[in-house]
């Protein structure tokens, strides 16, 4: 399926390449490099590329263009995925997935792909299976590496594969037991001009961090199961379960996983009003205008709290891309600290911690292009910010059970509340 | 660099020849050639000492065999012997480096290991084998017919290991050999949830293509009811003139539902591709009423990254072409924002405008009137053309559109205008009976737009309706007069048109222009319009010579126009199935496998019936029981609640066609759930324990202690077996796996006597493959000479009468290298030694094979009833027993089995008592095919009874000797 993956940095150099079948010349890319120029944005190159004997699948994460060359027919979304996971993997074991990382590690880089494809087919994409054949860097490890001159691949044969829990490793021991699961929810909405909602949607995933010893069996359970209303679980989770009880029964994997994510239905949060009506935690006040002929634009923007359920709004940030015509900005920021780069236009202000009784704003000028016409549109404002401690659903945790194993674990579960791609159009 | 790394490489240490790999490695992943260090890597093909070293070197090997062909042969043998060891994982990994070497002179020795490792007990093996069956494909299209055998086999397969790489292997070979699912459709199904992710994609795709072949169309009845009028039309009347003679009403065959019902549940997966992949299949195999289901499950996938959205937006634009209703309750999640790339915009745009109806217009357009304004200029372009096709969509909003894009042409984007122009040309020609006041508009603006895509659009539209505007039209050409020779091609072009169209329909004002103009174009720079001014010259000036021809020139100039079609560039994607590269690329892709359509009548149903059920073959398990009738269904219990419960519905859904022999089998097979049940409801979590225990089960070299608990858990659930033992009653003997193979070798031949070459002999246990009555012998032939040996083989043989299958003459052996070899002895059930020659060029050493008594026999799988029937057979002089004081350890801390299967080659029986005192074992002469019945039973103080029944009573009394040492001692 896969034939060949190659690497390509943000200037255009290929600084890894891998095959699994039969060489292809890393000529095949030049097609890639074309659809490159052509596009505007590094977001914009198309992900299908057909060439004369190949197709070219790429997802771009980090700056770097995973590129697979295909040769014949295969769900493309199949590929895609699959590089996901790969990126994924190399972000679980470097901590960073940068070029730097790569070419640092580029041994077990190698020994990653060669375990996770055979002969273009996955192979073992699970992190725990992967863990057991392969270990993951770590600066003591290094160390004693490059004394003893050995590497990460595990001594040991790796059973995992063979098990009927193959996302679990077997012999698992740990001193202290411990089980946390993180609700996160992004808010995503198109807030209008007006200050009304078009769209606003609420995504979430419950996020865990398992350190069991042996073959814990898991039960979580919910207060308010009828709330999610679109879900997709890990393999470990039973189905036929959650779909008669509303209960997630799991053998969970070691480590770091995606329990679940879910998508809560607006219906069911307000069952007698419109799907417009989901929580927005926060408010902007803004006044951007651009007058004809002037030089100069006016810029105000003023946020403030708005549904919070009490709890306040952390680490926001605000983002801009004005129009091209704006030179430069002279704004001040009643807190925090923005930044404006002339180049690509990006306006972005660290707000932090909204003060209700103080309400953050950024009030000043921007200069014009002399002579040039008003631009049309007035920018969009992202916002990004965290409400911790709550789940804006209002989705809450029953109770964690666990079976098969004798001690009692250390439980913890944590709310939070982020936005998504929040926009207001202004 | 390379001449260090090839010194390092030549190092005895072995840090730094790691060193030196990880240095090649980096130039392999760089693209640097390091193919001129071939000779000194494969050196380190067999090296013992680290694991790693020899990953490392599998990586190079792999991926310069193909350059070095001669060189790579060196390192088979390192395979082929690797492909024997004990240990799964070593056998696996052997097999799939073997395969990746991609030299064609190996192409036997590959087809010889993938049939051996397609029956191998372990599943990953198994699976191993699936995938190096691709690979040899690749290599030689002429072995296909075997690999299909191969194929075949593996289909039977019950392991969700299994599964999904042999669907993968059956769409690269031979996707067109539909008829080898039949016999596995039902079990591809229920397995389907328990397979791994990738492998699911796989056999989803294989199950559609196959459902659309098998199937007929569950369509018919809703058709009439369907959105898309005008196609229900039609299949109505073809389904009338089809059904008319059966006139019968649909019924969804049960098979087809078993495929909806098992694949729902995996739109809850968590891989896109899954989702996509049985999105698609409801999409191409389900009733209309139940497609949309699927649909929140690809609104989900929208919070995907970029690439997952661009790939389900286009099948969601496919989709919702045809079937609007689908996502227009998610309309809102296709709005555009401003983060978004330039591609997921207009694939966004592109849904919006097939969902948009009466009932959502004005919101659709508002929405599109903030994308205008857009800073993207490409992505309002496509809102402008957007709105056009909902212009032209519904009527309705026609006036509206057009006088929001007339708006637009005030617009102070270019691109936005000439967009504006463009559509509004398309729009006016769909209903040229008005907007004559729009035609003016744009002649009045026409002085300020610069696009010459909108000039040219303008030129056209005054042309083609210069009757409603007699006064503009002339001027707008006396204007082009003046800037002829500054206007882009296009616009002269178009221009040359006006002039002509002009001329005929008013000639006595633009006579002169219309010349003017036709002069400049003759002496233009472009030949297109040099060719055009000749031609429409000699069109509409009435001359001489052709005469005849501009008596029509006003029929065909100003003939009627048939008004352009705004339709989505989606259109006709769904001739190719959703979700496939071809889709996404609008071509075929090659290897695309057709759909096919409906069968007006279904081919016959009974193709998937399991009729026969398969006999229990325990490769599976290291050591033989019958404690599971489908030995990996195991595997598939890994979710009991899941898969048993849908696969028992499936049974009896499926049941009531079969024939009688079948629902025996259902009828067991439930029998066996229901029994089970209880059992389940005794432990606290089934799932958790099955789980680790199987697993290290199959492992070869299991802990004994784990052997004993899988006995004790077998000899729990006694129910099962009494349910299944008529079944099994009336199968012959069936040989399984070895319980354990003792690594203990023999000298064959000490090199001191063989002149520098050395032979050892031991007893793999597994059945012959030459012929059932031999005992197989493996034989690791090194040569400790410091020169190569030519021609070793076997000479004579004594007695005269031994019946053996030789090894292949191994025609050179290097100093210090080694080979293995198989050979097959039959003794002839006696213990009595084989000796024969063993052959090189120049010398003849006579060698002889003696074997234990234990190795003469082959395990067999019986279960307890079988067990107590034949041991009543063979009572009183078939009978040997003998009491013995056991050694203290043998007592406590292990169980019986572990001694009793290193002694003889015999298999567990499952005991059906709950007495775990007793342990039972069977197996039979491998030469004559006695059975051979050994009872071990532990009595108080530290004694136990052996009892042995045999009709070979020689062998007998010979193994009870052997079996009381074993026991008696530590």
């Amino acid at each position: 399926m896969i034939h060949s993956l190659f690497l390509v940095n943000s200037s255009g150099d290929i600084f890894l390449e891998k095959h699994w079948k039969s060489v292809v010349s890393r000529s095949v890319c030049d097609y890639f490099f074309e659809a490159q120029e052509r596009a505007s944005e590094p977001e914009n190159v198309p992900p299908v590329i057909p060439t004369p004997h190949h197709y070219l699948i790429s997802v771009l994460r980090h700056r770097i263009y995973f590129v697979a060359v295909i040769q014949s027919e295969v769900p493309p979304l199949f590929v895609i995925e699959f590089l996901h996971r790969v990126v994924d993997t190399f972000q679980d074991y470097f901590g960073v997935c940068t070029e730097a990382a790569i070419k640092d590690n580029v041994v077990v880089v190698y020994e990653l792909l060669e375990e996770m494809l055979d002969n273009g087919f996955p192979l073992a994409t699970e992190s725990n299976i992967l863990k057991e054949l392969i270990k993951p860097p770590t600066i003591l490890r290094t160390v004693v590496n490059t004394i003893t001159g050995s590497t990460n691949v595990g001594e040991q044969l790796p059973t995992g594969q063979l098990s009927v829990v193959p996302w679990r490793r077997t012999g698992v021991k740990y001193t202290n037991n411990e089980a946390y699961f993180d609700v996160v929810e992004e808010i995503d909405a198109i807030i209008d001009k007006s200050g009304s909602t078009i769209t606003a949607e609420i995504q979430g995933v419950i996020d865990a961090c398992v350190k069991l010893t042996g073959m814990p069996d898991l039960t979580l359970s919910f207060m308010n199961p009828r709330l999610l209303d679109d879900v997709s679980f890990h393999p470990c989770v039973r189905f036929k379960r959650w779909e008669a009880e509303r209960i997630l029964s799991f053998i969970p994997p070691d480590g770091n996983f995606r329990l679940l994510s879910y998508h809560v239905s607006s219906q069911n949060l307000h069952p007698l009003r419109s799907a417009s009506l989901v929580a927005i935690p926060v408010y902007v006040k803004h006044n951007i205008t651009f007058r004809e002929g002037s030089s100069q634009g006016r810029f105000e923007l003023t946020l403030g709290p708005k549904q919070t359920m009490g709890k306040g709004v952390e680490a926001v940030l605000v983002s801009s891309q004005l129009p091209r015509g704006v030179l430069n900005t002279n704004l001040n920021p009643t807190q925090g600290t923005y930044t404006f780069d002339p180049v690509t236009k990006l306006l972005s202000w660290d707000v932090g911690k909204i003060n209700p009784q103080k309400l953050p704003s950024l009030k000043g000028s921007m200069s014009l292009q002399a002579g040039a016409s008003k631009p049309d549109e007035n920018p969009t404002i992202n916002i990004q910010f965290k409400i911790q401690q709550s789940a804006l659903s209002g989705l809450k945790v029953n109770r964690l059970d666990m079976y098969g194993e004798k001690y009692k674990p250390f439980k913890g579960i944590k709310y939070m509340t982020k936005a998504g791609k929040f926009q207001v159009r202004t | 660099i390379v001449c260090l790394i090839d010194y390092m490489l030549e190092s005895n240490k072995e840090s730094l020849k790691l060193e030196a790999m990880k240095r090649v490695v980096g130039l392999i992943a760089k693209g640097k050639n390091a193919s001129e260090l071939f000779p000194a890597v494969v050196k380190n093909v067999a090296s013992k000492n680290i694991e790693v070293l020899k990953k490392l070197v599998y990586v190079y090997l792999v991926r310069y065999a193909e350059e070095q062909q001669d060189l790579a042969l060196l390192s088979i043998s390192t395979f082929q012997r690797a492909l024997k060891d004990p240990n799964q994982l070593i056998r696996a990994s052997a097999l799939r480096v073997l395969s990746s070497i991609r030299v064609p002179i190996i192409v036997p020795i590959m087809m010889l290991a993938i049939k051996e490792a397609a029956s191998d007990m372990s599943p990953y093996v198994r699976k191993t084998s699936a995938h190096a069956i691709q690979k040899l494909y690749s290599l030689d299209q002429d072995q296909k017919d075997l690999l299909i055998e191969v194929i075949e086999k593996l289909l039977k397969d019950k392991s969700t290991l299994v599964a999904g790489s042999v669907v993968m292997a059956f769409e690269e070979v031979c996707p067109d050999r539909i008829d080898l699912i039949h016999k596995n459709y039902r079990k591809l199904c229920n397995l389907l949830v328990d397979v791994e992710e990738w492998g699911q994609v796989v056999i989803i795709s294989m199950l559609t293509r196959y459902a659309r072949t098998q199937f007929t169309s569950p369509w018919k009845e809703d058709g009439v009811f369907d959105e898309h009028s005008e196609r229900a039309f039609y299949e109505s009347d073809e389904e009338k003139t089809r059904n008319e003679p059966e006139a019968k009403p649909y019924m969804m065959d049960p098979d087809h539902r078993l495929l909806l019902r098992n694949t729902k549940p995996l739109l809850q997966s968590r891989n896109t591709a899954v989702v996509m992949s049985v999105a698609q299949l409801y999409w191409h195999l389900a009733p209309k009423n139940e497609v949309s289901i699927v649909t929140k499950s690809l609104v989900r996938l929208l919070r995907s990254h970029r690439e997952v959205q661009y790939i389900v937006l286009q099948n969601i634009a496919s989709m919702s072409i045809q079937r609007k209703g689908m996502f227009e309750p998610y309309m809102k999640s296709f709005y555009v924002r401003s983060t978004d790339a330039t591609h997921i915009k207009s694939l966004k745009l592109e849904i919006l405008t097939s969902l948009a109806n009466e009932a959502n217009i004005s919101t659709v357009l508002r929405e599109f009137q903030t994308y205008v304004k857009s800073q993207d200029k490409e992505f309002a372009a496509g809102t402008i053309q957007a709105i056009g096709r909902c212009a032209t969509n519904i009527s309705e909003v026609t006036d509206t559109c057009l006088n929001g894009l007339v708006l637009l042409l005030s617009n102070r984007d270019e691109t936005v205008v000439a967009e504006s122009v463009v559509v509004i040309r398309k729009l006016l020609q769909t209903q040229p009976t008005q907007h004559s006041d729009i035609i003016k508009h744009m002649a009045k603006l026409f002085d300020n737009i610069t696009v010459p895509m909108a000039r040219a659009s303008i030129l056209w539209l005054m042309g083609e309706y210069c009757e409603r505007v007699p006064k503009i039209a002339p001027d707008v050409l006396r204007k082009m007069a003046k800037s002829f020779t500054s206007e882009e091609d296009i616009v002269k072009l178009q221009t040359v048109n006006l002039a002509a169209k002009l001329y005929l329909t008013n000639s006595k004002q633009t006579k002169l222009l219309t010349q003017y103009i036709l002069n400049l174009g003759k002496y233009d720079q472009n030949y297109d319009i040099r060719d055009r001014t000749r031609f429409i010259r000699q069109l509409i000036v009435p001359n001489d010579k052709n005469g005849a021809l501009s008596k029509y020139a006003h029929r065909i100039l100003l003939a009627p126009k048939p008004a352009p079609l705004l339709e989505s560039a989606y259109k006709d994607r769904d001739r190719y199935q959703l979700g496939t590269l071809s889709h996404t690329i609008n071509t075929k892709a090659s290897g695309y496998l057709e759909l096919s359509d409906w069968p007006a009548v279904a081919p016959d149903q009974s193709v998937r019936n399991v009729e026969v059920i398969e006999p229990v073959k325990i490769h599976h398990f290291i050591f033989p029981s019958t404690a599971h009738p489908t030995p990996s269904g195991s595997d598939a219990e890994s979710r009991v609640e899941n898969s048993s419960q849908s696969s028992e519905e499936s049974d009896e859904s499926s049941s009531q066609s079969e024939k009688s022999s079948s629902e025996s089998e259902s009828d067991s097979e439930k029998k066996k759930r229901k029994t089970k049940t209880p059992l389940q409801k005794k432990t606290v979590k089934p799932t958790a324990k099955d789980g680790p225990y199987l697993s290290k089960c199959y492992q070869p070299t299991f802990c004994s202690s784990d052997l004993f608990i899988f006995s004790l858990i077998l000899s729990v659930c006694p129910p099962v077996y009494s349910a299944l033992s008529p079944l099994s009653l009336s199968f012959p003997l069936q040989v399984s796996g070895p319980a354990f193979v003792p690594e203990k070798s023999h000298d064959l031949l000490h090199r001191m006597t063989g002149k520098g070459l050395s032979a050892q002999y031991q007893f793999p246990r597994q059945p012959c493959l030459y012929q059932p009555t031999m005992v197989s012998v493996q034989i690791s032939l090194t040569n400790t000479s410091d020169h190569p040996l030519e021609q070793i083989h076997i000479g004579d043989r004594s007695p005269t009468g031994l019946n053996i299958h030789c090894f292949n003459t191994v025609e050179c052996l290097e100093p210090e290298a080694s080979v293995t070899v198989f050979m097959g002895i039959d003794f002839n059930d006696s213990t009595q030694a084989a000796n024969f020659q063993l052959c090189t060029k120049e010398d003849h050493f006579s060698v002889s094979i003696q074997p234990a008594v234990g190795d003469l026999f082959l395990p067999i799988t019986m279960t307890e009833l079988d067990f107590r029937k034949e041991q009543g057979k063979l009572l009183g002089m078939n009978e040997s027993s003998a009491t013995i004081t056991m050694a203290a350890e043998n007592m406590t801390s292990q169980p019986i089995s572990r001694p009793v299967a290193t002694v003889a080659n015999l298999g567990v029986v499952p005991s059906g008592q709950d007495d775990i005192h007793r342990c039972v074992f069977a197996g039979k002469t491998a030469s004559s095919g006695a059975v051979v019945l050994v009872t071990v039973e532990l009595r108080e103080s530290s004694t136990a009874l052996i009892t042995i029944n045999t009709e070979k009573s020689v062998m007998g009394s010979m193994l009870l000797r052997d079996l009381k040492q074993a026991l008696a001692q530590a």
